[in-house]
């Protein structure tokens, strides 16, 4: 049985929660900004923008806090039952998951000044796209929540496998260019892990999805098929394979 | 008697006739009681409407509504003390172990032996801790010495977990206890004439968190040794210490099922509304 948006009999508690999903909006607000701040921060080397990345986690850190404290007062106060029970939870765990996400954002952000512009590495060139679609897929998990949309949750857990196809795809391609360029090995580790930041958060914005689909319908999300892991590509085929 | 009747008539809407839900299998455990399409009437008012709902060995039910919704008012028809009001009439079938309890054979003194109860306010006798006990053993013929006698005043006194704080003052009298001892001496009580189920109707409403504490430590303990149903108006309570709830709304039972499921993802709008207190 899903939210209806009906009313509680004690007004506080819905006073309570609706703070909560305004602070969750403005922590996945801020957390989508930092990506796309890192990310031109790292197209355009500015290291000024990089640095203001990095300061402003700050403030993401310090919201994750104070929805924790909400959700533990409000769970401690109104024992909440039901769906009510069910999103608190996801609250608590979301606010933690996106806080990771501006973690990830604030890395990119971090390894700017040891990548002179992503321009010169040709494997980076997928880099902002890899990025918009991450994006997109933490503006649509939160955009799930705010609407209890668990139709829109399930389709960012699909999506998320683009991210994923990216990644795979960057990795190749990263590998070839160490190989081919042994004296840009360094950048190219960095712009690796950058590739990597991307495709957690990726997954980060699928757990997003995931508790949005929970506290929704009462139910887990439904698996979705995998595709290829990039660590397959290092391992020999094994026998009998 | 008369607020079962102000609350049955109290409720402004027309009794739901929709069709009853039906009664859970019992899944696991024993089937102790069963019932089929009850409803009562107190005279023209319809209180409970075509309720059918299994209760087992093995699983503490719990009943949950809001007021006037008429879950004691069922509760009082699993051991027939319904018959009391003269203007209340069930129909519809009812049976303990296979047994229709609403037969013109059935013994109604001997069912609500086998079917105790406790009620929302301890009812201690104004008698010693020993004599409350002694009592029912005692018009049941379940003694014949002295020795079975102190042996089942001790032995429920044990179950209900008051043995320990009154074992000294058997003879001290029943009403001197504190609320919380009242009420597990009433369940030890209901215990003494080994009954197969407890009803509880808001057995913890008049009682501190600490001893309501106690007494739902106790219905844990006493889970399995007796099929146990409780009403209660504390939705955590029926959380923590049932494995199957209903919830009746109007006369009409809503929803029943496993626990966990009713109060973390009802299937039912109404249920959902009443358990997260948006109820009216």
């Amino acid at each position: 049985m899903a939210n209806t948006g009906t009313e509680h009999t004690v007004k506080a508690f819905d006073t309570d929660i609706n703070e909560l999903r305004g602070m969750v909006a403005e922590i996945g607000g801020r957390s989508e900004q930092a990506i796309a701040k890192a990310m031109r921060a790292l197209e355009k080397h500015d290291l000024e923008l990089a640095a203001e990345v990095v300061a402003e986690d700050k403030l993401i850190d310090e919201l994750e806090k104070r929805i924790d404290e909400l959700t533990f007062q409000t769970i401690a106060l109104r024992a909440p039952m039901a769906d009510d029970l069910r999103e608190l939870i996801a609250t608590f765990k979301i606010s933690g998951v996106v806080e990771r996400i501006g973690d990830y954002a604030k890395n990119i952000a971090k390894r700017v000044p040891v990548i002179a512009g992503t321009h010169k590495l040709g494997p980076a060139s997928l880099l902002p796209s890899m990025s918009n679609i991450a994006s997109e897929l933490v503006r649509d998990s939160l955009e799930a929540f705010a609407r209890r949309d668990a139709d829109l949750a399930l389709e960012v857990s699909e999506r998320d496998q683009i991210v994923d196809d990216f990644y795979t795809s960057i990795f190749r391609s990263v590998i070839t260019y160490m190989i081919e360029n042994p004296k840009d090995i360094g950048e190219a580790a960095h712009l690796l892990f950058i590739a990597k930041n991307l495709e957690r958060i990726g997954d980060h914005a699928t757990n997003v999805a995931e508790m949005v689909y929970f506290a929704a319908r009462g139910e887990p999300m439904p698996e979705r098929d995998r595709g290829e892991n990039p660590t397959d590509l290092l391992e020999e085929p094994s026998n009998g394979r | 008697m008369t607020e079962l009747i102000d609350n049955a008539s109290s409720s402004e809407s027309p009794i739901m006739t929709e069709t009853a839900p039906p009664a859970i299998s019992a899944g696991d455990g024993p089937l102790k009681m069963t019932t089929r399409n009850v409803d009562v009437f107190y005279g023209e008012k319809q209180a409970i409407n075509g309720v059918s709902i299994d209760v087992t060995m093995d699983n503490v039910t719990a009943f949950i509504g809001p007021s006037g919704c008429g879950k004691s008012t069922f509760l009082r028809c699993l051991n027939r003390m319904n018959d009391t009001i003269p203007i209340a009439k069930v129909s519809g079938e009812i049976t303990l172990e296979g047994e229709d309890i609403y037969a013109p054979s059935m013994d109604v003194v001997q069912l609500r032996a086998r079917v105790g109860m406790v009620f929302q306010k301890p009812n201690p006798f104004p008698k010693s801790i020993y004599d409350n006990i002694a009592y029912g053993p005692r018009i049941h013929g379940l003694a014949s010495t002295k020795d079975e006698l102190d042996n089942i005043v001790e032995t429920s006194l044990q179950r209900a977990g008051l043995w320990g704080e009154v074992s000294d003052r058997l003879q001290d009298s029943g009403t001197a206890l504190s609320g919380g001892q009242q009420q597990r001496l009433c369940i030890a009580r209901a215990i003494a004439v080994d009954p197969e189920v407890i009803l509880m109707d808001e057995p913890c409403s008049a009682l501190d968190p600490i001893a309501t504490a106690k007494i739902e430590e106790l219905i844990h303990e006493l889970r399995g040794k007796y099929a146990i149903v409780i009403v209660t108006h504390n939705m955590q309570q029926a959380a923590r210490v049932s494995q199957r709830t209903a919830f009746f709304h109007l006369g009409t039972l809503v929803e029943y099922g496993v626990t966990s499921d009713i109060f973390t993802n009802p299937t039912q709008e109404k249920t959902r509304d009443y358990i997260t207190g948006r109820y009216g």
